[in-house]
Order: C-alpha cells, then structure tokens, then sequence
C-alpha cells in the first residue's frame, strides 16, 4: 500500500471572487443597455441631449406656473418677464371644461354623482372576480339613473323605459323556448308598444320627483366626451355582436344586408357621419319631429363604432376552430344555444383588446363634435375659452390639460384591457 | 355503405315557417327583407315630404354655377368664377395631397420607432415606448390643433425678417418659418434639365437591372457581388455629371422678403403643415407598433435556424426576418393609410381646403345643398376605401402562405 504524500490539500472552497468591475452592478447595466457599440453610444448621448432639452425648457414654465389670477395680463404680471405657464386658466374655467359653459352652476352635483357611480357600475363589469355579482343589478339600473340625473325631467320617464325593457325581457324568456330569432323580435316590439303606452300614461307623474330637465344643448365641456364614449360604445358592442353574427350567417339576404352596411360605415370618415346627423338626418325624419343634435349624433357614433366593433367579432369568430361550431352541432344546440354557451364566449374573448382598440379610438373620436359646433373640451377651448378677452392667447396649457386628461382616461383603458388579457389567459404556455 | 334516408316527406304546412329550421331561414329572411324595404319607404317618404314642405328638390345642377369663393392653396387652375365642379376637384386633390405626405412621412416615422422599439438601447427604447403611447391616446384633433397653433402663433411674422436687426432669420439663407407658413426653394426648369431628369430615370432602372444581375449571378455562381455602393454610384454620378455638362439646367428659386411678405419659392400654408405632421406623427405611432409586432411575431426559432445556417446578422435580417415579419406588418399598414386618409377630413378644423373643406364646408353652405354635397363626399371617401380594401385583398391573397 503506498502512502500518498501530497504537500498541500485544499479542503475547503475559495471564496468566490467577485466579478471584474465592468461585468457588474450599474457599470454592466449602463454596458449592456446603453453603450453596447459605438452607433448605441451615440444614440445614447443624443437622446439624453434631447431628454435634458425638453426637461430643462419645460421644468420652468411648469413650476414656475401661476394658478391664481383673474385673466392672462394679470397672470403676465404676476410672472414679471419670467418663464411659466398661466394655469390659471385651468382652475378659472375649471366648470367650464368639465360642464361646458351653459350647464347650470348650482346643479353640478347631478353629473358628478353620475360619474361616481359610473364607476360602481361598472366595477362588477371590469372586475368580475373582485366584486360581488349582485352588483350587477346596479349596473343594470345604472342608464335609468345616469339618465334622470343628467338630464333632468319627471322620474317616470326612467322608470317606464325601464319597465318596458323587464316586460321585454320576460316576453323573451317566455318566448325563447319556440326560437330564440322570433323571440328577440317578439320581445322587442313588446318593449315598443310597453313605451308607447306608457308615453301616454305618463301624464300624472310628471311632477313626481321631477328633477330640473337640462337641455341636451346646455351641456358641454368634458362631460359631453364622457357620454358620447360611454353610451356609444355600450350600445355598439351588442349592436357590433348582432352584425358579425350577421354578417357570419348563411342566409344571404341578412348577410348582405350587414356586409353592405359595415363596408359602408368604415369607408368614409366619422365626420361625414356627423355632417349627416347635423344637417341631413332632419330630411329623413318625419316633418316636425325636432330631436337634439346630442341624440342624432349618438345615433350616428354608435352606427360608426358597431360597424367597426362587428370586424373585430367576425375576427374573432373567425379565429375559432371550426371543430367548436360542430361541437355545438353535434350537442344538438340550436344556433342561439350554441352562439351564446359555446362560440360567442371564446370569440369574445379573443376579441378584448381589439374592441378596447375600438372603444379608446371611439373615445378620442368624440372630440369631432367640435366639428360641427358642439361645445366639447375642444370645442370649449378654441371657442368660449380662447376668444374670450381675458384668456385669448393661453393655448399650452388648455391644449396641455386636453392632452393630459385623454392620455390618463385611454391609456388607463388600454392597461385595463391588457390586465384582463392576462386574467383570461386560459391556455397553458 | 351509405344509408342515407330522404327527411319524411311530410307535406308542407305554414307553421314549418316557424318550427322547421330548413325553412326557418326563409321567415327570417324574409322579415328582415320586409322590415328594410319599409324602413327606405319610411325614410324616402319623409324625404320627399320635407322636400316638399322646403320647395326644395334632389339636383346636382349646382356644381356647374360658379363657385364665388376662393381656395387659397390651388394645384390646378382655380379662381372665384370656376365652378363648384372644379372647386371640389381642387379639394379632392388637396386631400389626395396631404394623404399622399402624410402616408409617406408616417411611414418613416412608424418604421423608425417601430424599429427603434427592439433596439438593445435602454433609453432609446423607452423614448420610443412614450412617443407610442403619447400619440395614440390622444385624439389626432387635439395634435393637429396643437402644431396648427405652432405653425400660426409661435413661429414669427414675416416682417421679424426684415432689416438689419431682424430677430429671426432664414434656416440655410432658403427656408423661412414665418406664421404665414414655410417657404421653400422651388426648382426651375431651365432648358436641357429634361434630360437631366431622364438620365436620373434611366439610372433608377439602372440600379434595379445591376440588382437583378448580382442576384442573378450569385445563384448562377455563387459571386458574390457588392450592391450598396455600386448602386448609390450608379443612381447619383450620370445625373450629376449631366446636370455639370449641360451647365446646370436646373437652378433653384429662393424665396426673399418683398414688401409684406415672402416672395419666390415654394409656399407650404401652416394648415397643411399641421395636418400632415399630425397626421403623420400619429399615425406613426400606430404604424410603429404594427412594425414592432410584426418583427415580433416571427419566431425566435427563423434567427436560430438562420443563424445555425451560417448567415451573418444582417442577412438573417434581410432574407429571412423581414419577409416574414412585411407579411404580417403590410395588411395593418395599407389600413393604418386607409385611416389617415379618412382622418384627413378633420382638415375643415384648421381651414385647409380639402374635399370636407370645399364641397362639404363652403359649397354646401352656400348651396344649401346639404344630401348631394355630404352623398357625394361620402361617396369619394368610399371609392378610396373600396380600392385600396380591394388592393388590399389582392394583396393578401398573393401573399397567403399555401398550405396543403
């Protein structure tokens, strides 16, 4: 047996060393993401020099902003030759941009209480799995109540179009059994003849807990963007289920009709559509009836937005695999059935960020109105507020709070709809 | 074996229009033909009633009277006496204008940032990330009232150009900013620059025939010929050297400060500038993003395999990302031009005279004209929409991988 001799054994490990200076810590960060060639290198410095450009000319003019003065020459001399932005304005016509300039002063509360329960409406709808489901009922008066408290009027406008809208709902679920197509039909003209009827009924109630009506043209400012983007999209995304299913379905007729119609709405611009409900729309209403501008030109969004709503659903309807509709058929479920358990809930889901995509496009797009002389945030900055004489000339901060307040409603939009992607993710990656 | 039995052929009975789904479809139909022939009846009947009740009628005999207003920036021959016919072709050139530009400049903006957007720089591409994000969640109106505002409140008046002491002087001795709008050299056409013109044609064709040859001969081959600069070579150094022979045919006009305002040279209204920058640098923003997804959407696996081939990285780029990803990013693209085309109607709210501003601004408030003014509007922006969705398809068709 030979003994081995070593002369030195190492019987425990070094301690790692720590890594060369530019492989670690910020230097390997600044390294790799910022000077990883010479072109980057570059790049690099530019865009800082650009950064340092714009933070440094903006800084002042932000800081140093005066929000306290009557009008611009006010707020000029309180500014005394310096650099700063006259917010002023801001918080002077702060009612006007929010309200437009007509809409009663002492009634703002109205308004503001519908858009704080906007968003209790529609948290169940967002946050399903947060809230309780019974929330839901609320979100279902929710139109009734926004209506009354927004536009003013007896209470039992609201009520009656909401009893119409049960009485269709109860005719539906007594129909559906036979077939669902003729039960929709059916259920709506009921509603129609509940509404008639009560229109005629209504006469008594009409100083039964009658707010003070607003007129449709009294209102304006941000409020306006608000509605048309609430109201417009909610009834698009039915309105857009209905044409893709349309325009999807074996009976020539009806698919014609829907593929006439889409094509037609996405081949001129929104403002065309807007002229119509401002100067053509009365030709082709019966003589005399006068509806509001604010009426015609939800009808004439909502048509818009559906159209475009119906190309993302027939999207995704035609990203499903064939082998689900003739899952549905070999269940035996009947169209209806099969749409609403089988098809219409995966193709939906396929369909959220393209119909967000929608929404915050229809959204920004409400601003047209000031087109055709409605007084929305735009409208309101570049009319009563610019050429009024105390604030003509104070444009970065009107266009900058413009800016600022669409930028957090759509990209607020947008971070929500990528959330519940992520949330109804199902597939296994 | 196919025991195929014939449905009972019970006889017909009515309420099988009900219950049989083979003629369901027909009741179904059939209400919905119903129910449009009487909404048009409806609809055509109030239209002529309230046609009637005004003592108007449907007549397009007004684009023949004279037009009697004046459209400041004319590409054809246009004054007050043309009629409103020709006003309106001078708009819808005007539009075919600023969406032309507009098409091209977003383009160059959305590519880059798209491009930009992957790149390893940290910076670079978070700036790009807010450029994204800032433009398309902002209405298009808003930006275009914003550089409109830029162009005709911020920029100084022509006479901050004038005398010894001028506060603002021109970029380059040729470009004036001025609050009036930009003013440009134009190029004037001396005898001979025809020619000119013609050999820069020719060596266009000239570069495609030397790609065509090295392409040719690298797969005949396998030489490998350069192309960058011999094609650079060959665009640029005929032209130059004619336009040197022929003693410079080709001159430029600047423009100079007369009386009021700037005379000479090429003058770009501050509407259209407006609307073509906002129009361009939001719809870049959405072009930026189809550009990003669509890099994105091929798989890491192509570089790989690529890269596995032995191609270097710009080959790998060039022959087998891009190809691939210009199949996904094209469709959304040709739709991103479609709508920055329609977007271009907001034009009537900085008073440049595209079609919206004459034929559905001033004409139709002049005429009162309102159904054929808005029908005929309508109708232009549709036939552009229909072409380009009909290219479109073409398009997809001959691109769709062929499977099976």
């Amino acid at each position: 047996m030979v003994q081995e001799h070593f002369a030195f054994v190492r019987s425990d490990m070094l301690p790692e060393a720590p890594p060369p200076a530019a492989e670690t810590g910020i230097v390997k960060w600044l390294r790799e993401n910022l000077f990883s060639s010479t072109a980057n290198g570059i790049l690099t410095v530019v865009s800082v020099l650009v950064v340092y450009q714009i933070v440094t000319s903006a800084a002042p003019w932000f800081f140093n902003g005066v929000w306290d003065s009557p009008s611009l020459t006010a707020c000029r001399e309180i500014l005394d030759g310096k650099t700063g932005g006259c917010f002023a304005v801001l918080s002077e016509r702060w009612n006007q941009l929010l309200f437009g300039f007509k809409y009663p002063s002492e009634l703002y509360w109205r308004p503001g209480l519908a858009f704080v329960l906007l968003f209790i409406a529609a948290a169940p709808l967002l946050f399903g799995n947060i809230f309780p489901r019974k929330m839901l009922i609320f979100t279902g008066l929710y139109p009734f109540i926004a209506f009354w408290l927004i536009w003013g009027g007896p209470v039992s406008t609201p009520i009656f179009a909401l009893l119409g809208v049960l009485f269709g709902a109860f005719v539906y679920s007594k129909m559906v059994k036979t077939s669902a197509g003729i039960a929709v039909v059916v259920s709506f003209v009921a509603a129609l003849v509940f509404w008639i009827v009560s229109g005629y009924l209504s006469g008594p109630f009409a100083n039964v807990m009658a707010l003070e009506a607003i007129p449709s043209r009294d209102m304006g400012g941000f409020m306006i963007n608000l509605m048309l983007g609430v109201i417009c999209v909610s009834l698009s995304i039915p309105l857009g289920i209905l044409l893709a299913l349309g325009r999807q379905s074996s009976m020539p007729i009806i698919k014609w009709i829907c593929v006439v119609f889409i094509e037609f709405i996405r081949g001129v611009p929104l403002i065309t559509l807007l002229f119509v409900a401002n100067v053509v729309l009365a030709y082709f209403l019966p003589p005399g009836t006068n509806f509001d501008l604010i009426l015609r030109v939800i009808i004439m969004i909502t048509m818009f937005s559906s159209a475009y709503i119906a190309e993302v659903i027939r999207g995704g309807l035609a990203a499903l695999p064939r082998g689900q509709y003739e899952a549905g058929d070999s269940l035996g479920l009947d169209y209806a059935q099969s749409m609403q358990l089988i098809i219409l809930p995966q193709a939906l889901k396929i369909s959220i960020p393209g119909i967000v995509n929608v929404a915050v496009g229809l959204f920004k797009d409400t601003t047209l109105v000031s087109v055709i002389s409605m007084f929305d945030i735009v409208g309101m900055i570049r009319g009563p507020i610019l050429s009024s004489a105390e604030w003509n000339g104070v444009y970065w901060e009107l266009f900058g709070f413009a800016v600022v307040l669409f930028f957090i409603t759509c990209y607020g939009i947008s971070q929500y709809s990528q959330w519940l992607e992520r949330q109804l993710q199902t597939e296994h990656r | 074996m196919t025991t195929m039995t014939d449905p009972p052929k019970a006889s017909f009975q009515l309420s099988m229009l009900i219950y049989d789904t083979r003629y369901r479809s027909y009741t179904f139909q059939f209400i919905a033909l119903a129910l449009l022939i009487a909404l048009m009846a409806f609809l055509g009947i109030n239209l002529i009633k309230n046609l009637a009740e005004q003592g108007q009628d449907i007549s397009y005999s007004f684009l023949g009277e004279p037009a009697g207003y004046d459209i400041n920036q004319r590409p054809i021959e246009y004054d007050s006496q043309s009629s409103h016919m020709r006003a309106s072709v001078v708009g819808m050139i005007n539009t075919l204008i600023v969406a032309f530009l507009g098409c091209i400049t977003a383009t160059i903006f959305g590519v880059t940032a798209g491009i930009l957007r992957l790149s390893p720089n940290w910076l670079v591409r978070k700036l790009m990330a807010i450029y994204v994000e800032a433009f398309r969640n902002v209405p298009v109106l808003i930006w275009i009232l914003i550089i409109f505002t830029i162009m005709t409140a911020v920029l100084p008046a022509p006479n901050a150009f004038r005398g010894d002491n001028a506060t603002s002087s021109m970029f380059l001795n040729s470009v004036a900013f001025t609050n009036r709008g930009v003013y440009i050299p134009t190029p004037i056409w001396g005898p001979g620059s025809m020619v000119v013109v013609l050999t820069f044609l020719a060596s266009v064709f000239g570069v495609f025939y030397y790609r065509h040859y090295a392409t040719k001969l690298l797969y005949d081959t396998g030489k490998l010929l350069p192309t960058g600069w011999p094609s650079l070579a060959i665009l640029v150094v005929p032209t130059l050297l004619m336009f040197f022979i022929l003693g410079r045919p080709i001159t430029l006009d600047y423009p100079a400060l007369k009386g009021f305002n700037f005379q000479g040279g090429l003058h770009i209204r501050g509407s259209l500038i407006a609307l073509w920058f906002a129009l361009a640098i939001y719809t870049g923003a959405f072009i930026a993003e189809n550009v990003r997804a669509g890099i994105q959407a091929v798989s890491k696996g192509q570089t790989e395999a690529a890269a596995s081939l032995g191609l270097r990285p710009k080959r790998i780029m060039n022959l087998v990302i891009l190809p691939q990803a210009l199949r996904v990013i094209i469709p959304p693209l040709i739709s991103q031009y479609l709508n920055l085309t329609k977007n271009s109607s907001l034009a009537i709210a900085v008073g440049y005279m595209d079609l919206t501003g004459t034929l559905g601004g001033i004409t139709l408030n002049q005429t009162g004209r309102a159904i054929e003014a808005i029908l005929l509007l309508m109708l232009f922006y549709l036939t552009i929409s229909l072409a380009i969705s009909a290219v479109m398809n073409v398009y997809n068709n001959s691109m769709k991988l062929k499977e099976r």
